[in-house]
């Protein structure tokens, strides 16, 4: 297997037609068989940036290679590396699942036989096969997403990007559509994936790049990033309730949701055993704890604001 | 791509095609039967008779080949336009762009489509007109070329309109404020012999007049213009949205931003 990236972006720049710069001059590099996670708030320049990649978007400046091959010069052979999941339903509502697969394929040069079984092979596992001959507007939202990585599929990718693919899709499609794309990754395709549920990216991706106002502004892999977060907020359920007067315990910031509910924010190095001799101390009964937000979420909050902070500065 | 996978793509992008014009058949193929079978009953059977014969044919025979041309030029435009403005607006022409496929066999593909349209409603024209009136192709060799080139023509200008058009209105202006009254004064129903100055000289400014002609050439081996000139118009026609519509593909113009 060759070493060259899967992807790499060169200080790519875009300036919109209406003078939006929507890229100033993004660089980053993805790893062969990487499950890379591509984060930012909306318009950060997420979309422009897949937009180049899959040649929907005209460059500005810089440029990008898949597999060592550069996606504005050499056009043809990149695209056929690549499969794109894009965040808009984008397939003709008319057509069936079957066709819109046997046509895409058709569409990479691949014959109508060799077609035919891929888009069979992808329609069940994605468990739309027998949906297959049906109108594609007569699919539930979750199948229309499930479609659009099927035909995403049929000219098996070396990297497949998926922009926002479970956006409002319910938790149980979303768990059968990682399943199915984390299978991919396994098999050997590189994967970049955008989303907005950010547990989704830190169950799933290695590395992570988060963008915002069109500059990468932090690009490592996943366990470095988590390893910032010094702060985690515990959510503890109580059997009895709690008085008026809480407890202190040095180290620990302990507040109160609800009669039953207790919230202590302490260092990631703070242990807790302090904090639950002192609750028993109290007369108070912990019957569950769990993390109050997602870590990553909370890492990702803190560096946007941080950033705006910055720019506003 | 290699000439095997172009070719398997350009089957893919004109069956797609052909498989729409079926599907919706009663938008594609039964309103030029209607619409041409009263053509041919209103000025072919009822005023034709009156009129008498014109360059030695009766009327109704005489206007079969402007009509047959008629519906080949409008269908072929409307076609392409109709489906590939389509594809814009429904983004599904995004699965042909991230595709490796080069700019020409997405056109030729469109263009296939929408000659087999042209090809089809033609076909279905002249099979009307024989319940009403008698007809021989006196040179079947020119009547296909101009056929097809004429099909190519409109196919190609209908794109060139689907690119630039933003909204549904942007692909109906064109064919009805200058298709539409070209084609009639584009010697469909009677001989620009007929017309005064400077209405003669005129007419030859309007590219259909050089495709009506050349088909009733064809079929009824009479034209108001020379055969060649006839086709050095269409073929120029041709070469030039050709490469306009390939020029606007590889800039990504109404495509890509």
């Amino acid at each position: 297997m060759s070493t060259l990236p899967a992807l790499e972006v060169r200080d790519l720049r875009k300036t919109y037609a209406n003078g939006v710069e929507a890229l100033k001059g993004v660089s980053l590099t993805v790893q062969q068989g990487d499950f890379f996670a591509l984060l930012g708030p909306n318009g950060a320049g997420k979309s422009t940036l897949i937009g180049i990649l899959s040649s929907l978007v005209n460059a500005s400046s810089g440029d990008a290679e898949v597999f060592g091959i550069s996606v504005t010069r050499q056009r043809s052979a990149a695209m056929r590396l690549i499969g794109l999941v894009p965040q808009e339903l984008n397939f003709n509502m008319f057509e069936k699942p079957l066709d819109i697969c046997i046509n895409q394929a058709g569409f990479y040069g691949i014959p109508r036989r060799v077609a035919a079984e891929r888009a069979e092979k992808y329609l069940n596992e994605l468990r739309l096969w027998d949906k297959a001959e049906q109108p594609s507007r007569m699919l539930s939202g979750g199948m229309k997403r499930r479609l659009m990585i099927a035909r995403a599929m049929m000219n098996e990718p070396k990297l497949l990007i998926l922009d926002e693919p479970t956006a409002g899709v319910d938790i149980e499609i979303r768990r059968s559509m990682w399943q199915f794309i984390t299978g991919i990754n396994r098999a050997g395709t590189t994967v970049i994936l955008t989303t907005h549920y950010l547990e989704e990216a830190e169950q799933l991706c290695r590395n992570i790049a988060i963008i915002d106002k069109g500059r990468i502004i932090e690009n490592t892999s996943m366990k470095r990033l988590l390893a910032k977060l010094d702060v985690e907020t515990f959510v503890l359920d109580l059997a009895d309730g709690c008085g008026a007067t809480l407890p202190e315990v040095a180290g620990v910031k302990l507040g109160r949701v609800d009669d039953h509910t207790l919230e202590a924010e302490m260092s990631r190095t703070h242990d807790l055993n302090s904090l639950f001799t002192a609750l028993s101390a109290a007369g108070i009964t912990v019957t569950s704890m769990r993390n109050k937000a997602n870590r990553l979420e909370e890492l990702f909050v803190r560096l946007v604001e941080g950033g705006a902070r910055e720019q506003a500065a | 791509m290699s000439t095997s996978a172009n070719l398997v793509a350009l089957y893919t992008v004109t069956r797609r095609e052909v498989a729409r014009i079926l599907r919706i058949w009663s938008q594609t193929l039964l309103p030029p039967a209607i619409t041409m079978t009263l053509y041919f009953v209103i000025f072919g059977t009822l005023i034709g008779g009156r009129i008498g014969t014109m360059h030695g044919f009766t009327y109704m025979q005489y206007i079969v080949p402007g009509l047959v041309m008629m519906s080949i030029i409008t269908n072929s435009y409307g076609n392409i336009s109709s489906s590939f403005f389509g594809s814009k607006f429904g983004r599904f022409v995004e699965e042909m762009l991230v595709s490796p496929m080069p700019s020409w066999v997405i056109l030729s593909g469109y263009v296939g489509g929408a000659v087999l349209r042209g090809l089809m409603v033609g076909a279905i024209v002249l099979g009307i007109s024989l319940l009403f009136t008698h007809l021989t192709v006196a040179h079947p060799l020119v009547t296909v070329a101009t056929v097809l080139l004429a099909a190519t023509v409109f196919s190609l200008a209908g794109f060139v309109n689907a690119v630039f058009a933003k909204k549904f209105d942007d692909i109906a202006i064109v064919p009805t404020f200058v298709l539409t009254p070209l084609t009639y004064l584009g010697g469909v129903f009677y001989s620009v012999d007929l017309l005064p100055q400077p209405w003669r000289s005129l007419s030859f400014a309007n590219p259909i007049l050089y495709m009506v002609n050349a088909f009733r050439y064809g079929v009824l081996g009479v034209s108001d213009v020379g055969l060649a000139e006839a086709m050095l118009v269409m073929l120029g026609f041709a070469v030039a949205l050709a490469a306009l519509g390939m020029w606007l593909l590889k800039r990504g113009i109404g495509l890509r931003s």
